[in-house]
């Protein structure tokens, strides 16, 4: 079997930590309301964990486990679950209003619709990133490896994703 | 539930509608019915924002916020925002119901009807936004769907056109960013209003205001393709599809530009001396040396693209006239027409660069080429398409009794009574020079004999693109004459806005 990714020692560790890195991620998201972070900077930490796994294990396994069109669709359904919440306002009143009990300052439930909202963030920022991750890792290594055989020359065998 | 409430709609369905697309998409079947949604989604915005006319919306805090909050988000529906709220979808209505025939020899066309909804409805937001930072988030919505828009072919040439439009478009937005910034640190507040306020308090002569006034024109007029900032439009605009071509030059410049330069100026900083004069410099130099530029083109699309960048200059000229009355507390009427002429030609230009440029792009289609030299005798083989065509060159040639020909003198009389006599000639030289370069596509696309394979065997456009044509020649041919009324339901409200300057927006104060 040809050789794709890097080492298993980076394989193995990628397989430890991206999974705590993802999980940081939706802490990062959730918590939005309460500490410094939110959707945005949790979709960013998950695209990096898929970043790392994108790096160790390579484009092709990376996308039989996730596709291009996966991304896509999970993205679509990220911004549209915010723009339900927006709606779900429009239900309270105001555009964007919070329809949900305040709850108590400080604890976990006290932001309202703030930390759906985030997790519509998260879903839509990390589902697009690793999207345009991965169509940058296919499709530019893909035209890269076609060019360099087209000169002749054996591309670096860590390409041949 | 009142109208008012569905204000946001206009912003949001078609937002929403254009993440559905994307998941529609990878559904089976899902793709057949991206196009029928993406015409009802823009009908029923447009039917929603002429159902807004005439009613009276007061300031809408999203959130509940409400009023006197600095962080609060506000959509202002004022007559300013409803006239280009009804300018944006018309045209994109006619684009959209031209793209459906046009975009059958596309790819992932669900893709492009997603991108222009984000567009859309982006526009609609970016006229809504009644603070300056949503006003930038929803220019660079915007301007990024358009971004991918005018690449949308994949050629070489047209992956070119949209990497110039790109960057040279991030760094407007990144002036326009640094204004914005460099007034919130100043006042404290993001709201127009608030802002025009805290402004009026500490003055509008100090250096901290004109850098960010100076910022914030540079990036607009980057937007707004004004002489010397227009590089990048005769690249962009003709690379895109013809719809996106008519979206761009008919209405994007003038929402993410031209729309925002006025609002920025007027109502935001309030009109002075020094702004008048810079709105009136760049206009004057657009009017001219765009139209200088159009004369000697040969590629039909290039050739309107360089007279949108002409006829932004008339509009911008006209704005820059009315603040100049307005510095010096002189003659509101004065103004009020500058004004008057200003918009009515900003909505006219939308109705005939549009229809110049579907024209355009049927003839592509046929033809099979852009170069005018290559085209000829078209207007026996393709007649409705050849009508509108010479329907939209003598709007924009100001015609009479066409709609371009009345805005164009309204801007010049109002030019003459503002005190700017050579400024009133040089329009009126542009107008005419204007007239000769299109009386040359006429020469050579629509009158004399085929001059390729492709002319000779040019067929009548599909129904879908001369419907959509003939849509926009009719207002074209009834603009002139629907002044009145159009004024009185559109115009007059949009130009009060504006009129007031920094006071527009004090209503919305605690």
């Amino acid at each position: 079997m040809k050789h794709a990714g890097m080492t298993s020692i980076v394989q193995n560790t990628t397989r430890l930590v991206a999974g705590f890195i993802a999980v940081f991620a939706v802490y990062i998201a959730l918590t939005g309301h309460l500490s410094p972070g939110g959707g945005f900077a949790g979709g960013v930490i998950l695209a990096a964990a898929a970043a790392l796994v994108l790096l160790a294990f390579g484009g092709r396994r990376t996308q039989a486990v996730l596709s291009e069109g996966t991304c896509h669709v999970v993205d679509a359904a990220g911004a549209l679950g915010f723009v339900a919440i927006a709606l779900g306002g429009l239900g309270a009143g105001v555009f964007f209003a919070n329809f949900l009990p305040l709850g108590e300052l400080h604890r976990f439930a006290s932001g309202g619709t703030i930390a759906l909202a985030n997790l519509a963030i998260l879903v839509k920022v990390g589902a697009g990133l690793v999207g345009v991750l991965l169509a940058l890792a296919v499709y530019g290594t893909a035209r890269y490896v076609a060019a360099e055989r087209a000169r002749g020359e054996s591309p670096d065998p860590f390409l041949e994703i | 539930m009142s109208v008012s409430h569905l204000v946001p709609f206009l912003a949001v369905l078609p937002l929403g509608m254009a993440f559905l697309f994307v998941g529609l998409a990878h559904v089976r079947g899902g793709q057949r019915v991206v196009p029928g949604l993406a015409v009802l989604t823009v009908a029923a915005n447009l039917v929603l924002a002429t159902a807004l006319i005439g009613v009276e919306v007061g300031p809408i805090f999203v959130g509940g916020w409400g009023a006197g909050k600095t962080l609060g988000i506000q959509l202002n529906c004022d007559g300013l925002a409803k006239f280009m709220a009804v300018t944006i979808n018309l045209v994109a209505l006619v684009s959209i119901v031209f793209a459906l025939a046009y975009m059958r020899r596309f790819t992932k066309v669900w893709l492009f009807h997603a991108l222009f909804l984000l567009m859309t409805g982006a526009m609609n937001g970016l006229v809504l936004a009644g603070d300056l930072f949503n006003m930038f988030v929803f220019l660079e919505i915007a301007a990024i769907a358009s971004y991918a828009l005018v690449g949308f072919g994949c050629e070489a040439e047209e992956l070119e056109a949209a990497f110039k439009y790109l960057i040279l478009g991030t760094v407007g937005s990144a002036f326009v960013l640094v204004g914005i910034g460099i007034l919130y640190a100043m006042t404290g507040h993001l709201n127009m209003g608030m802002v025009a306020a805290t402004l009026a308090k500490v003055g509008t002569t100090g250096p901290a205001v004109l850098l960010a006034a100076a910022a914030l024109l540079g990036g607009l007029a980057l937007k707004a393709a004004m002489v010397p900032f227009h590089a990048w439009l005769p690249d962009a605009h003709p690379s895109a599809p013809a719809p996106i071509s008519a979206m761009l030059s008919g209405v994007l410049i003038k929402a993410s530009g031209v729309y925002a330069l006025a609002r920025v100026v007027f109502n935001v900083l309030g009109p002075n001396a020094p702004l008048a004069t810079v709105l009136m410099a760049l206009g004057a130099l657009s009017m001219v040396i765009g139209v200088f530029l159009a004369v000697g083109q040969w590629d039909f699309k290039r050739l309107l693209a360089y007279h949108s960048v002409s006829q932004m200059g008339y509009v911008v000229l006209a704005l820059g006239a009315a603040a100049d009355v307005l510095a010096v507390g002189g003659n509101r009427t004065v103004a009020g027409l500058c004004l008057f002429g200003g918009l009515f030609h900003l909505f006219n230009h939308a109705a005939f660069k549009s229809l110049l440029f579907l024209s355009s792009g049927a003839l592509e289609q046929q033809v099979g080429t852009r170069w005018l030299k290559e085209m000829g005798g078209l207007a026996r083989r393709m007649p409705v398409t050849s009508f509108c065509c010479r329907v939209g060159a003598l709007s924009i040639a100001g015609v009479p009794p066409f709609n371009g020909f009345f805005s164009k003198l309204i801007i010049i009389v109002g030019l003459a009574m503002a005190g700017h006599p050579v400024l009133a000639a040089l329009a009126a030289l542009v107008a005419l020079m204007t007239l000769v370069s299109f009386v040359k596509v006429q020469r050579y696309a629509l009158e004399g004999e085929p001059a390729g394979d492709g002319a000779a065997t040019a067929r009548e456009a599909p129904l879908l693109m001369g419907v959509a044509m003939a849509v926009l020649a009719v207002i074209c041919i009834g603009g002139g004459l629907a002044m009145v009324p159009l004024g009185a339901h559109l115009l007059d409200p949009a130009r009060e806005v504006l009129l007031d300057g920094a006071q527009a927006l004090k209503e919305v104060l605690p």
